[in-house]
């Protein structure tokens, strides 16, 4: 049960990514990331890449650009620890990375495991390179967004966006 | 066992428009030692990115075959991308996996495949369209036929002898590698 303002903000992003040209976009199966993951498994212009891991989706942000495409990868906050070394191609080479992050571990979190890792998150990426976008509001979405992707396409920057657990809901703790 | 000097030399000759990924430390050296080419992507980091990476430029260039060369501790550090690339099946990918079943750059540890683990038997079992090893020279020309018109996603594993070779360094600066592909690549 969503109301349409909790529907908007992946449809917000994924108008965006549309608009930059993404064609290829990683990601590791997400319950707040799964809207827009089920539109770019919908969209003939964009090859959707299920990861194992999240650090395959930097390498897969890179093998795209070598090839003249653009890609983004969709991760919960948990896996920018898994992508910290793998991290370093994207500043090495300069490879433009846009990065959805849905947060964990913050507001109303039920699960105490998810704190360790989302409570850095933001430090993370800030120690490796990326400029990072908190957003909380769904209004907000298409305008950060948008911004966030024309700095990093055409400044080959990588850029994180931080999409708050306030903003994509607290899950229900369901038995 | 294979000279992977030689192999290496023997996959790449008259390699036209293939693109070809190199994995950290002796798979960039062998292939650089086979000439430099602005169509290599020399990875001097990113251990286990590099099937990835040819994934990525797989899905991006469907219109021009991909090889990976790494190493077979490269190939373990990203195993699940054998898993990852079995889902997406590009036709047009090859990994060619250099395994002299042992850790070069750190000082010759043994790997996993010292101890049987069968990287082709992982890649069959993640739905790759052709998996196998291979050790003897008078194979290279079939896989090298393999990298241009085989049906991927292929996966060779070379056994490749565990001699030291003289490193043969190619570009090291990250962005020069990324800009001078891409720019051939669009030129192109």
């Amino acid at each position: 049960m969503h109301s349409p303002i909790e529907t908007s903000w992946p449809d917000a992003v994924y108008a965006q990514l549309r608009r930059v040209g993404i064609r290829q976009v990683g990601y590791v199966p997400d319950a707040g990331h799964s809207r827009l993951i089920a539109l770019c498994q919908a969209d003939p212009d964009i090859a959707d890449v299920v990861l194992t891991t999240e650090e395959e989706g930097v390498g897969l942000v890179a093998g795209a650009a070598l090839g003249g495409q653009r890609a983004a990868l969709l991760m919960q906050s948990s896996g920018v620890g898994n992508c910290i070394n793998m991290f370093s191609l994207l500043r090495n080479c300069g490879f433009a990375c846009v990065l959805l992050v849905t947060m964990r571990g913050e507001f109303g979190e039920f699960n105490q495991w998810q704190v360790p890792m989302g409570s850095i998150t933001a430090d993370v990426l800030r120690l490796s390179g990326f400029l990072t976008y908190r957003i909380d509001n769904a209004a907000d979405v298409d305008e950060i967004v948008g911004a966030g992707c024309d700095m990093a396409f055409d400044g080959n920057l990588q850029i994180a966006f931080l999409l708050s657990q306030r903003l994509i809901g607290r899950k229900q703790w369901t038995r | 066992m294979l000279d992977r000097r030689d192999f290496v030399r023997r996959l790449l000759i008259d390699r036209g428009d293939l693109l070809v990924v190199s994995g950290l430390g002796s798979a960039t050296y062998d292939v650089a030692a086979a000439g430099d080419h602005p169509l290599t992507f020399y990875l001097w980091g990113a251990m286990g990115g590099t099937a990835m990476i040819g994934l990525g430029l797989a899905l991006a260039r469907p219109q021009n075959r991909v090889a990976v060369l790494t190493g077979d501790g490269d190939m373990l550090m990203g195993i699940g991308s054998l898993a990852t690339i079995g889902v997406k099946q590009p036709k047009n990918l090859a990994i060619v996996v250099l395994d002299n079943a042992h850790y070069g750059e750190t000082g010759m540890q043994p790997s996993h495949t010292k101890s049987g683990i069968d990287l082709p038997a992982v890649a069959l079992a993640c739905r790759f369209k052709q998996a196998r090893g291979i050790s003897r020279i008078d194979e290279a020309a079939e896989v090298r036929t393999l990298l241009h018109k085989g049906e991927g996603p292929i996966l060779i594993n070379a056994r490749i002898k565990e001699d030291d070779v003289p490193r043969v360094l190619p570009l090291r600066d990250g962005h020069a590698i990324k800009q001078r592909f891409v720019d051939t690549l669009n030129s192109a």
